[in-house]
C-alpha cells in the first residue's frame, strides 16, 4: 500500500486527482489556485526546516555541555539585552518573509473581479448535490439541473473509487473561467474539491461564491467539508473538466434529454 | 443540435466578496424593475432575466415568484 503510495508519487505519468491510501502530500494541481497552495507550502516549508534545525542544534548543545558531570556550578545568567533583541527581532523577520507570499496568495484566490465564462450552482442537500446550469435558460423553470448521487458500497464497478464516485457527474470545460455558486437546501454543506483548491462553505439562505479555472481536462474528486449528519461520509464531489467543445455538446444533449 | 452560447453574468464590482447572496437577489429585482417600467415584452430586460437565472438557485426564484404573487415580496419591485 506505502509502496503504491510512493509510485503516485514519484513514478506515474498519470496525475493524481483523487487521494490515495497513505497519502502523504497534496493532490496534484488542476488550477492555478492550488499551484499557488503547494508553492507556498513549500516556501514555509524551507523556515520550517531551518527553525528545527537550529533550535534542535541549541537543545542539543545545551544537553551536552551543560549537565551536572561536565558542569556542576549552574550559571546564573538572568538576563542579556543583546540576545532578547535578537531572538525578538529574528522571529518577526522570519514571520515577514512568510506573511508576504501567504497574504499575495490570500488575496489573489479572492479575485473573483474577472467575468466568468460559466455559472454553474452547486445546491447541498441531505444527502446529494444538485447542480444547476443556468446560463442557458430562457424562462424561470426550464433549467438544465441534475441530481448527484454517491455510488453506494456494494455497487461500484471495476476502477471506481469506493465512497468517491457519483452517478451524475459535474462536467466542467477546461482552461474557462467558472464562477461556483454554493448554496445548500437545507443544512451547512461545504465543496470541496482538493486538486482544484476550492473548499466552498454553503451556508443556508446565503449564496457563497468561488472561482476556478480548471488547467487540464480529467477527472477531480472531492468529499463534503462540513459534518453535517449521518451520511456526512456519502455525498462526494466528482468534477470532470472536458475541453470547450465537448461541453458544449454536453450542454445541448442535456438540454434535449430534459426537455423530453 | 442547437449550438449553445457560453455566456453567463458578468462579475459585478458591486458585489466583489464571497457571498453572492445580494447580487442575486440585486439582479432579480433590477428585472422586476425593468419589466414594471418597460412592459412585459421589452427586450432589454432579457439580460437582467439572463443574470438573475444564472446567479440565484432555482429554489429562492420560485419563493420570490410566490411572494410577488401574494404581493409579500421584499424587495423595492
Amino acid at each position: 500500500m506505502i509502496l503504491r503510495s510512493l509510485e503516485c508519487r514519484f513514478l506515474t505519468i498519470a496525475l493524481c486527482d483523487a487521494a490515495e491510501p497513505w497519502q502523504l502530500g497534496s493532490q496534484d494541481a488542476a488550477t492555478p489556485m492550488m499551484q499557488g497552495i503547494i508553492d507556498l507550502h513549500h516556501d514555509i516549508f524551507f523556515f520550517l526546516i531551518l527553525i528545527l534545525v537550529f533550535v534542535s542544534r541549541m537543545l542539543v548543545r545545551a544537553l551536552w555541555h551543560f549537565n551536572e558531570q561536565t558542569n556542576p556550578i549552574p550559571q546564573r545568567i538572568v538576563h542579556g539585552t543583546t540576545i532578547e533583541i535578537i531572538r525578538t527581532i529574528f522571529p518577526s523577520v522570519i514571520l515577514l518573509f512568510i506573511a508576504i507570499p501567504s497574504f499575495a496568495l490570500l488575496y489573489s484566490m479572492d479575485g473573483v473581479l474577472v467575468d466568468p465564462a460559466i455559472t454553474i450552482k452547486a445546491i447541498g442537500h441531505q444527502w446529494y448535490r444538485t447542480y444547476e446550469y443556468s446560463d442557458y435558460n430562457s424562462s424561470d423553470e426550464q433549467s438544465l439541473t441534475f441530481d448527484s448521487y454517491t455510488i453506494p458500497e456494494d455497487d461500484p464497478e471495476l476502477g471506481q473509487s469506493r465512497l468517491l464516485e457519483v452517478d451524475n457527474r459535474v462536467v466542467v470545460p477546461a482552461k474557462t473561467h467558472l464562477r461556483m455558486i454554493v448554496t445548500p437546501a437545507d443544512v451547512p454543506h461545504s465543496w470541496a474539491v482538493p486538486s482544484s483548491g476550492v473548499k466552498c462553505d454553503a451556508v443556508p439562505g446565503r449564496s457563497n461564491l468561488t472561482s476556478i479555472s480548471v488547467q487540464r481536462e480529467g477527472v477531480y474528486y472531492g468529499q463534503c467539508s462540513e459534518i453535517r449528519g449521518t451520511n456526512h461520509a456519502f455525498t462526494p464531489i466528482v468534477v470532470e473538466a472536458v475541453t470547450l467543445k465537448d461541453y458544449a455538446d454536453w450542454v445541448s444533449n442535456q438540454l434535449i434529454l430534459q426537455t423530453n | 443540435m442547437a449550438e449553445i452560447e457560453i455566456k453567463t453574468a458578468p462579475a459585478d464590482f458591486r458585489f466583489p466578496t464571497t457571498n453572492q447572496t445580494r447580487h442575486c437577489f440585486t439582479r432579480y429585482v433590477e428585472f422586476h424593475r425593468c419589466v414594471s417600467a418597460k412592459g412585459d415584452e421589452a427586450a432589454e430586460c432579457d439580460k437582467f432575466a439572463k443574470y438573475y437565472r444564472s446567479l440565484c438557485p432555482a429554489e429562492w426564484v420560485d419563493k420570490w415568484n410566490e411572494q410577488r404573487e401574494n404581493g409579500t415580496f421584499a424587495g423595492p419591485l
